[in-house]
């Protein structure tokens, strides 16, 4: 650019460029077009204003997702957070209005994309205790649906411990992180057809049994992550870089945690072991053995130590739903009600996945009557009385919960997602300001958002 | 409208023989109605629109529901629930124009003007606290004439391991209701997505912008009126229209 094109921007006096068509300047803006560094600089030295306004994201690698933080800077330090969200969302509520209660499934589980399959429970759940079914789940339902969730669980805090690695630099436990997840990834797919984005959990029970091979599969896959997960923690928690970039960053202590609604992780660093599997057990959680990890030291480096045993509990869930499914195996696994009951199951053909020949030939070739109620069932859908439930459960960040009203219709009324990122977001100011740059991307990091989740 | 009311079969809404004898001696306070049978929130004719004449050739373009919400439930309420509403309407009396108990769940339909003193006895009162305010979400009623949109506070006890729901309404026309910010800090981002989607204005919220939306949005997308938007697909010549202009089942 020649010296003559270049705007002058920087200038003292220069209109300010940020400002509506009319309005006064009401503050310096400064635009760096190349070559202008030292004018910038000039400026404002000249002003003397130590105060600058950063935009963090939308698109920046360190804020996990599309999050925009609009940072004010005093040198290095932080002086105000204000975090701007929405750029992900993407109306799953609006749009679940206009589908049967089965297909919010498959919306419901795009929204937190790391932990799908917790969003699937949560909201399968509450269409549950809306039909008033809840204790007619078979037990190897519930059985299928926890080894689901805890192999999810795993899957995200895989994701959240190996990102907040990579954001210090640390490639390494990212990608035994990725290693993981990618083991989690593809029993997932064993069991429920697709990696993300399952739809596997739905109204009245699990799409499918485990596979013939499942059991063989989940021993190899406890197996290797009882060996490979502890790495993380080896690589990580004594290392004294880390602690210097992890401890006493992000505080939160108990009551701004009660103030701003924080929980999962983040509670459970500040001492109290509330884990809503323990506190208010759903889908027999209460019969497994396992324990709540704490800490007290209410940090980023905190949240990071229970991540990593959490992970470790998760494991020894599996071992016992592992056990369960055995001797559980050949009982159904859906509500056992035909009105209800999603028709057909699914198998893997040459053609990919689709319905089972035993069922087409039923439907084709048997049964019209058959034929109407899986037509019918799969368009229509079933009727849901009129009301509205909250349901909660532990996800990996935290309080999941939805809340569903009913018109008494083949759609909900109103669906709504209580994610817990988009309250750990909010906390974001209170645990930053005062604090370094450097320091604000590690408590990003701390909570995990998944913006998916926040933004819906 | 007339005649029902002088329906000498149909008691009037304060006939005192209605209102139960109980052992809670406050729960009389708290219940300002008698039983009802719930709100009727629209009327949905034939399978496909809306009766004969539509082009609804199902068969069943008779079928006439009328689409109502739970009706208010009487004390004893079963369990904690009378504990916490003995003790919420010793404090704050009166705060409640309906009271539901379903699913093991129970929602207090606050008056909008006692809510701000109610929340802070909730959150204070040794018998109560309940702590955290976990979620607030919108609800859009088009039929409830005076009472169209809906907040609905989901409120949890970790102390006493409880949740108990609050639901607030105020008409389309008027929509304020006031911030319980105050009260629970962690409602800020919630009221914030509640007035971004269904434009219910929030008294004494600290900074009442859109939040998921762009700043320069018009209308509040999860209001019934509110189109969801898509366009008509065309393939070999036949044409899909946008999931909201389908027809869908009205059962």
């Amino acid at each position: 650019m020649s010296e003559k094109t270049k705007p002058s921007f920087g200038v003292p006096g220069d209109e300010d460029v940020f400002a509506v068509a009319g309005e006064p300047a009401v503050d310096q803006a400064y635009l760096a077009a190349g070559n202008d560094w030292a004018q910038i600089i000039e400026s404002q030295r000249e002003r003397a204003d130590e105060i600058i306004v950063i935009n963090l994201g939308p698109q920046h690698p360190s804020t996990h997702g599309v999050m925009r933080l609009l940072l004010e800077l005093d040198g290095e330090t932080v002086m105000s957070c204000r975090p701007g969200i929405g750029f992900l969302h993407t109306g799953i509520e609006k749009n679940a209005e206009f589908r049967t209660w089965t297909q919010g499934s498959t919306f419901w589980t795009r929204m937190n994309y790391v932990a799908g399959i917790h969003n699937e429970a949560v909201y399968s759940l509450a269409v549950e205790k809306l039909l008033g079914v809840t204790d007619d789940l078979p037990r190897r339902g519930q059985q299928l649906r926890i080894l689901a969730l805890e192999t999810n669980r795993i899957a995200s805090h895989l994701t959240g411990v190996g990102a907040n690695c990579l954001e210090l630099g640390a490639t390494s436990p990212q990608e035994v992180g990725l290693r993981e997840r990618e083991r989690i990834l593809e029993f997932t797919e064993a069991l429920t057809g697709l990696r993300m984005n399952n739809a596997y959990i739905r109204p009245g029970g699990v799409q499918n049994d485990l596979p013939d091979d499942g059991i063989d599969l989940l021993d190899e896959l406890i197996k290797q992550m009882k060996i490979n997960i502890p790495e993380i923690p080896l690589f990580m928690l004594d290392n004294p870089l880390f602690k210097g970039r992890l401890q006493n960053v992000g505080y939160l202590d108990l009551t701004a945690c009660m103030m701003l609604g924080a929980t999962g992780p983040i509670l459970r660093a500040t001492g109290y072991p509330w884990d809503l599997r323990k506190t208010q057990p759903y889908l027999g959680y209460e019969q497994y053995e396992f324990d709540v990890p704490v800490e007290t030291s209410c940090d980023a480096y905190g949240r990071f130590k229970i991540r990593c045993d959490e992970m470790m509990q998760s494991i020894r869930i599996l071992e016992q739903v592992r056990d369960q499914l055995v001797e559980s195996a050949g009982e159904p696994y859906r509500v056992q009600d035909p009105k209800l009951e999603w028709p057909g199951d699914l198998t893997v053909g040459a053609d990919g996945q689709g319905n089972s020949n035993e069922h087409i030939k039923h439907i084709m070739g048997e049964s019209m009557e058959a034929l109407i109620h899986h037509f019918k069932k799969v368009t229509e859908g079933f009727s849901v009385p009129a009301g509205e439930v909250y349901v909660a459960i532990e996800g990996p960040g935290g309080e999941l919960g939805t809340h569903l009203v009913s018109d008494g219709g083949k759609r909900p009324y109103r669906a709504h997602m209580r994610d817990p990122g988009f309250n750990h977001v909010q906390a974001l100011p209170i645990m930053t300001e005062g604090a370094m740059l450097s320091d604000l991307i590690m408590s990003v990091a701390s909570i995990d958002p998944v913006m998916g989740g926040v933004d819906r | 409208m007339s005649n029902l009311d002088n329906n000498p079969n149909k008691p009037a809404k304060t006939d005192p023989q209605l209102t139960r004898p109980s052992l809670h001696t406050h729960l009389d306070q708290v219940l300002a109605a008698t039983p009802d049978d719930g709100p009727v929130i629209g009327v949905r004719d034939g399978m496909w629109g809306p009766g004969y004449g539509s082009g609804d050739t199902s068969g069943f373009q008779g079928q006439h529901r009328i689409i109502q919400l739970n009706g208010n439930a009487l004390p004893p309420f079963g369990g904690w629930f009378d504990d916490v509403a003995d003790r919420m309407a010793a404090l704050v009396p009166h705060f409640a124009s309906r009271v539901l108990v379903w699913r093991d769940e129970i929602t207090f339909v606050v008056l909008r003007e006692k809510l701000l003193e109610l929340v802070r006895v909730l959150r204070d009162d040794p018998a109560l606290r309940f702590e955290v305010c976990m979620s607030v979400s919108g609800v859009h009623y088009p039929n409830l004439t005076g009472a169209e949109l809906h907040a609905v506070y989901h409120l949890l006890s970790y102390t006493h391991n409880r949740r108990i729901r609050l639901e607030v309404a105020c008409p389309v026309d008027d929509p304020h209701i006031p911030s319980v910010c105050p009260v629970y800090p962690m409602v800020n981002y919630h009221e914030r997505e509640t007035w971004d989607m269904f434009g219910i204005i929030f008294d004494g919220h600290p900074g009442l912008t859109r939040i998921l939306m762009p700043d320069d949005w018009v209308g509040f997308p999860q209001r019934k009126d509110y189109p969801l938007g898509g366009i008509p697909i065309e393939y070999k010549g036949a044409v899909v229209p946008p999931p909201d202009e389908r027809r869908s089942y009205q059962a």
